[in-house]
């Protein structure tokens, strides 16, 4: 067990020295870091004296210790476009994409583990039929369209909702909240049904196909036999052992989550990190591109590895195959 | 290999083949074909059967801006199938150029992804050591992040390393480049798993006996034995290509405005969406829609029909 979190531990470690050679490499390679921080009115001495105030005249692998030691600390320098430290705009645009997955983290895992099992349980009904037909067409949508058909349907045409922004926040000192106000709440809840329905069907398909095979085990035939209600056959016997594999799933879809908020958020222009991001991307704002990587690829291996982790102490089969294998 | 037969029973042979015979015998596959047909037709015949150049200055009225589809304008008479957008330009005709551009990316992307995929999957299944080692941790690594963020970082660091003079320019190649690199994980992992089983079997073994190189191996023997389930990747990735690049000029980071894809077009509907303009939104959506959806089904069906080992 020891060894095995160990290796998992030192595995992460590459990915993040990896995903820190690129963002290093970007600050180094795309465009010159002196050009862009001296204006027009420079001299060679200017040049040559911030090269060594940056550390640039030193040999890569110390420059590149040196990136580490920084971006480990938090540092990633000033925007090139706000002129701002990068991790201030990235600490205060966090709470706002936070909120935003965990909504519609907590939407897709209801929706998605309610729907699997009406759709297992009914499985040769019309309304279950409908479900996973539309459910397959909306895999195959583009997500942005679906963010632009919910606009188009509450807010253009119905008005009851808005269409951008976070609405009235309120702050917490550290952290600022769109919990507490109503247009706060409302401005809410169209952004995570278009980041939450992916992850719904993902999650809604898994639980329904896991249910169908636990319903045809033996000791549910067992339990019908003994005459259990046939409710409390599916929710206590059978729901009990598909929730394994839709736990792990749902912690690694959570970081694709923090990733399509990209897309969510510059539709409804909520002021999240994944809208600092595309208009890093726009404006080639390389510290603001760098930092948002590593926060990122920090955010997602730490979720790896927590779900890992989770699933060997879960599942009992997992344990025993690795003592059999012999590794 | 029969190579002397004739372009006539070579057709009737397809025909005949169990492929033919799963699509004929499957309407959703036909119909999605035609689809896909009509539009890439469309696409590619664009210059000639769209009733206005939408990017020709002199070809545009603006007093034709914003005229609903199939109804006269109020000021010129005209009338257009799908109406006018903010500068009077014909959507109709818009879509048509815009598909163009989108399928093109698309193409392109998947092509690069292809060639990426398939050859560094050879090398790391029929080399192994330190090869396979380096470029299956790379595609381990590149695949713990979505491909469509990983695309957008590209996507940036590539526009960065472009003089700015030459951005606008450059901008399809670039997401070429982003799309297709985001994609070779998919292709590399298939063709390593088949090259791993291929490369123990006999004939793989005579070839070596008899003194081929590895390049001639992995090219002449492996490679076309390895094929079925790239093609059946390569189609669904097309689906998603075209996708992802209609998200990214969505976003504003794509195709520019000069050179609009179908991303672009519904980026700037959008925007006449609060107003009641909803011809110039609608129909680039459904256009892109209709050839995501029947792609992906066409996809599906290749999947089932060869039924590779991929699920």
């Amino acid at each position: 067990m020891l060894a095995y979190i160990l290796r998992r531990v030192f595995q992460s470690l590459i990915v993040l020295l990896a995903v820190g050679l690129v963002a290093f490499a970007m600050f180094n390679f795309v465009g010159d870091p002196v050009d862009n921080m001296l204006g027009q009115e420079r001299t060679q001495a200017d040049i040559e004296r911030l090269r060594q105030q940056l550390g640039l005249d030193q040999p890569f692998l110390v420059q590149y210790w040196k990136f580490l030691e920084q971006a480990a600390q938090g540092n990633f320098g000033l925007s090139y476009r706000q002129g701002r430290p990068v991790a201030d705009i990235l600490a205060e645009r966090l709470p706002a994409t936070l909120e935003l997955a965990l909504v519609s983290g907590i939407l897709a895992l209801i929706g998605g583990v309610v729907l699997g099992i009406f759709t297992a349980i009914r499985r040769s009904g019309v309304a279950a039929n409908v479900i996973m037909t539309v459910s397959l067409v909306g895999v195959s949508l583009p997500t942005f369209l679906i963010g632009v058909v919910l606009i188009y349907v509450f807010s253009v045409e119905l008005g009851w909702l808005p269409s951008f922004g976070r609405g009235e926040v309120v702050d917490l000192g550290w952290w600022s909240t769109g919990f507490l106000t109503v247009s706060g709440l409302k401005a809410l809840i169209l952004p995570a049904i278009m980041l939450g329905l992916y992850q719904m069907t993902l999650i809604m398909r898994l639980v329904r196909t896991e249910m169908l095979e636990v319903l045809r085990m033996d000791y549910i035939r067992f339990a019908r036999a003994r005459g259990i209600r046939e409710k409390s056959i599916n929710f206590k016997h059978a729901l009990k052992n598909t929730l394994v594999p839709v736990i792990t799933i749902t912690g690694l879809q959570l970081g694709s989550i923090i990733a399509f908020a990209i897309i969510t958020e510059t539709v409804f222009q909520w002021p999240g990190v994944g809208l600092l991001f595309i208009n890093a991307v726009q404006f080639v704002d390389i510290p603001v591109m760098a930092a948002y990587l590593m926060m990122i690829s920090v955010m997602f291996v730490a979720i790896n590895l927590i779900v890992d982790m989770l699933y060997f102490a879960i599942d009992p089969r997992l344990r025993l195959d690795r003592k059999g294998g012999g590794h | 290999m029969t190579t002397q037969k004739t372009s006539q029973s070579r057709l009737a042979r397809a025909w005949d083949s169990d492929l033919a015979y799963s699509f004929r015998k499957t309407p959703v596959a036909v119909v999605s074909a035609v689809i896909v047909l009509v539009l890439i037709l469309g696409a590619v015949l664009a210059p000639w059967i769209a009733p206005l150049n939408p990017f020709d200055p002199a070809s545009l009225n603006l007093m034709n801006g914003f005229t609903p589809p199939s109804t006269p304008n109020a000021f010129t008479g005209e009338t257009f199938v799908m109406g006018t957008d903010d500068q009077g330009r014909d959507v109709f005709s818009t879509i048509l150029f815009g598909m163009r551009i989108s399928l093109f990316v698309g193409f392109s992307a998947v092509f690069l992804a292809i060639i990426l995929g398939v050859t560094l999957g050879l090398l790391a299944g029929y080399l192994g050591g330190w090869v396979e080692t380096i470029i299956m941790r790379v595609a381990d690594i590149q695949l713990t992040f979505p491909s469509i963020m990983v695309a957008m970082l590209i996507f940036g660091i590539a526009k960065g390393v472009t003089p700015p003079e030459y951005r606008d320019q450059m901008a399809i190649w670039v997401l070429i480049l982003a799309i297709g690199l985001s994609d070779w994980v998919q292709f590399a992992r298939v063709v390593r798993g088949a090259t791993l089983v291929e490369k123990n079997k006999e004939y793989v073994q005579a070839a070596r006996l008899i003194g081929r190189s590895p390049v001639a191996i992995m090219l002449r023997h492996i490679l076309p034995n390895v094929l079925n389930p790239v093609l059946v990747i390569a189609t669904i990735s097309l689906a998603l290509a075209i996708i992802a690049e209609a998200t990214l000029s969505f976003l504003g980071v794509g195709a520019p405005p000069t050179k609009p894809s179908l991303g672009t077009l519904i980026r700037i509907g959008q925007e006449y969406m609060f107003s009641g303009e909803w011809w110039i939104l609608l129909f680039p959506a459904v256009t892109l829609l209709a050839l995501a959806l029947s792609i992906n089904l066409l996809g599906d069906w290749l999947r089932d029909a060869l039924n590779p080992r991929l699920r």
